[in-house]
This record gives structure tokens, sequence and C-alpha cells, in this order.
């Protein structure tokens, strides 16, 4: 099982909810870091890291020898990340997309493969918690490519470490956002009962219902006074499976990059029924079917 | 060089410069010798997702322009057309085409020696 946990905005405490529910798995989880412009789960889970790699994306090299200039590359590029100016090749290697099109069409075979460093990944382990990131180089506009490829490297680890995974995902709505979740079997929302809160999860809700996968909504900070949310969620059939109480002593151990489940046995209690709300609910079944329909 | 492309709301000298250049609505091509303009649309530029600077840039450097008078050009549009030798006139915005042109052959534009606007 796969569990995404998402937001419509960031700073709803989507990671120390991952990180809370990662504490509480009975069995291997690996737990995955998609949130690559701005990881943060190993401060809040601390791993030990044993292994890295640089990440690239193939972009095209000229060989301004070989070039007739003929356009072809140029013409074939949506991104305009080729183009030919006159008597010159110009790449814009920052928004290549990697889809080889321009080498394959390149009647010449004046374009060969070289790269662009996306970023890191990187993995380790906390205890039973297999620990799985990525971090998008500083200057990198393409956050998707990377996260293509953690996927891969959680792909690979996956039958070896139990066959479930945590992911947390960029906050948002945006093409990163969908990228992450879209693999997933149960997506978790976090908000906030908040005007703003309930107004980004709206919108989270939006992006993300039309994919079809059980939705299910996780309330921090509940008790703030708002109640949209809640009402909201009983429309739409979007089952809330946990409430995490506004508290000073929650907050505090936020601040200090700790993890809830740590503050009080009732906390741990919260996140040890909402693992098991949310098995059963990625469980294809008429409880699961009931949530999308 | 006599032939430069002023980026326009429309097809006529009397039409507004278009201030943006990759997502302008289109280029009046105008030979300064014997005045004779042509308009060329931008449309395929307009819809671009990204690089729509660099595409409007190849399709007026088709045009055997020695210049582009504009209103902003950000800094891939900026590359694409030093690359291609053509000189870029701007922040122009407010004129109409015609302004700009006789702006320009009374010689008070200079040459940007960079894009005036940042992204994509
Ligand atoms: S690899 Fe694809 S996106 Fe990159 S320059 Fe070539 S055609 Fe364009
Ligand atoms: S397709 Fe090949 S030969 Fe043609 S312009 Fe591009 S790089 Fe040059």
């Amino acid at each position: 099982m796969i569990v995404a946990v998402a937001s419509g905005k960031g700073g709803t405490g989507k990671t120390t909810v991952t990180a809370s529910l990662a504490t509480v798995w009975d069995g291997p989880l690996v737990a995955v870091d998609l949130d690559v412009e701005e990881p943060n789960l190993h401060l809040f889970l601390q791993p030990a890291i044993s292994g890295s790699q640089t990440a690239h994306m193939p972009v095209p090299l000229v060989d301004e020898s070989r070039c007739t200039y003929c356009g072809a590359c140029s013409d074939l590029c949506q991104f305009k990340a080729i183009s030919v100016m006159g008597q010159l090749v110009l790449t814009f290697p920052e928004m290549c997309h990697g889809c080889g099109g321009c080498l394959a069409v390149c009647p010449e075979k004046a374009l060969s493969p070289g790269q662009r460093e996306l970023g890191e990944i990187s993995w380790g382990r906390v205890g039973q918690v297999v620990f799985l990131s990525g971090r998008l180089r500083i200057g990198e506009a393409m956050s998707p490519p990377l996260m293509r490829r953690v996927k891969a490297k959680l792909e690979q680890m996956l039958p070896a470490n139990g066959g479930d995974a945590i992911i947390d995902a960029p906050p948002g709505v945006s093409c990163p956002a969908v990228n992450a979740v879209i693999d997933s079997d149960v997506v978790l929302l976090v908000t906030e009962p908040t005007p703003f809160g309930f107004y980004d999860f709206q919108l989270a809700w939006e992006a993300f219902s039309p994919l079809g996968k059980p939705l299910a909504a996780v309330i921090n900070r509940a008790g703030l006074g708002h109640d949209a949310v809640y009402r909201f969620c009983r429309e739409k059939g979007l089952p809330i499976l946990a409430e995490i109480p506004y508290d000073r002593s929650i907050a505090e151990a936020y601040a200090r990059g700790r993890i809830i489940t740590e503050v009080s046995a009732g906390l741990r209690e919260n996140f040890i029924s909402l693992r098991d709300k949310l098995r059963d609910l990625a469980r294809p079944g008429p409880s699961g079917k009931a949530v999308h329909a | 060089m006599s032939i430069i492309a002023v980026t326009s709301e429309g097809p006529s000298l009397d039409d507004q410069v278009d201030p943006r250049f990759g997502r302008a609505a289109g280029f009046l091509v105008v030979d300064l010798e014997t005045m004779d303009t042509r308009y060329i649309s931008n449309g395929q530029s307009q819809v671009m997702a990204q690089g729509a600077g660099i595409q409007a840039a190849e399709i007026i450097a088709r045009e055997g322009v020695g210049w582009v008078l504009t209103g902003y050009v950000g800094p891939k549009a900026f590359k694409a057309l030093s690359a291609a030798g053509i000189k870029v006139g701007q922040n122009l915005e407010g004129l109409t085409v015609r302004q700009a042109m006789e702006r320009f052959k009374s010689g008070s534009i200079e040459s940007a020696q960079g894009a005036n606007r940042t992204g994509r």
C-alpha cells in the first residue's frame, strides 16, 4: 500500500503527520520525501543516510562541425530548448524536458546526449523504516523529472521492504503535487480548520478527487474554531481519519523537529488508528468505493 | 541594416507597439528604404507554454531584419536575438509603430545591452 500525504498549502503539518505515521507503522515501510524543492522529512525522522546518487536528465549537445542548420531539431522541440538561428544552433538546457526527440530527428547525427544535473537522491534507515528522499539542485526549475527518478528508486526498494510506503508530497495542487500522489493507493489530505486552510483544502480536493483514488482528511490543530472543513467533508463523503488537537506541547515539539507521536500516548493512539483506517480505505471493497463515488 | 521588425498589436503603422516581445500579437516588418511593410502574426508563439521568446526570435530572424523594436525582452529571447545578430531597441511601449520607427530613423534608439525583463 502506498499512502501519499498531501496538503493544499505548506505549513499544515503534512510532514509531521507523515513522520508520525511512519513511527507507528507495524511492519516494514519506506518513508519517501517527494517534496524535492524543500525536503524536510529527514529533520523529523533523523535517519542514518547510507547512500546517495546524483540524478541527471539527458539534454542535447551539438557538434557544430556536423550540423547543417536544417532546423529539424528546432521545429520538433515544442519547448524551444533547441533553436536554430541562422548559422547557429542554440540550446537552452534548463528548458529541455529530456524527451530525446531532437536526437532522433537530426539527419546528420550532430546531436549527442549531454547531462543536466537534476539533484540528489539519498536513502538510509531509521529503525525498521527505510528512508528515501530527493533534493532538487538549486536553480533547477523542474521537479517532476527528479521526482520520477525517486519514484523509480522506490519501485526497486518496495519488494524487499514489505510493499508499504508513505510519501510526503509537495504542498499545493500544481504539477509536482499531482505527480507525487499519482501512484498512491490512498491520498491523505492534511488541513487545519481555518479560513485559509479551508480554501486550500477545497483546491486540493478539486485537484485530487478526479484521480479516482480513495481520499481522506486529517485535521491538524483541531479546535481552532472554523467548522467549514467539517461540513465540506461531510458533503463530499470525505472521511476524517484523525484530528490532532491544537495544543501547545505539540507546537513546541514541532518547532524542535520532534514527532507528534512522542508527545503523548494519546496522540500515539491517534496515529495507530489513522494507520488502520488507511489500510481499510486502501483495500478495495465497499468502504473504499464509497469514498470516491 | 534597413529592415526592422516592430512588435505590433495590429497590421498597420498606426497600431500600438506591443510591449511584449515573445507574446506579441505580431510583427510589422518595415523596409526603411522602400517603406514596404509586412505583418507577421505571432499566434504560433503566443500559445506556447514556454519558449515563446525564442520562437518569436526565430520568426523574425527568418525575415532578415537587423533590428527589433519592442517593449520588453526576456533573457532567453535576448540571447537568441543576439545570436542571430539582431539588435534590440526596447522600452518603446506606449508609442505607435510609426512613432517608434520615426524615433529609430532619427537615431535616438540605442541598442540594448541586455534583457529588460526577467523570467521567461
Ligand atoms: S530532448 Fe526533447 S525537450 Fe530537449 S531539446 Fe531535444 S526535443 Fe527539446
Ligand atoms: S537537426 Fe541536426 S543538423 Fe539539423 S539543425 Fe538540428 S542539429 Fe543541426
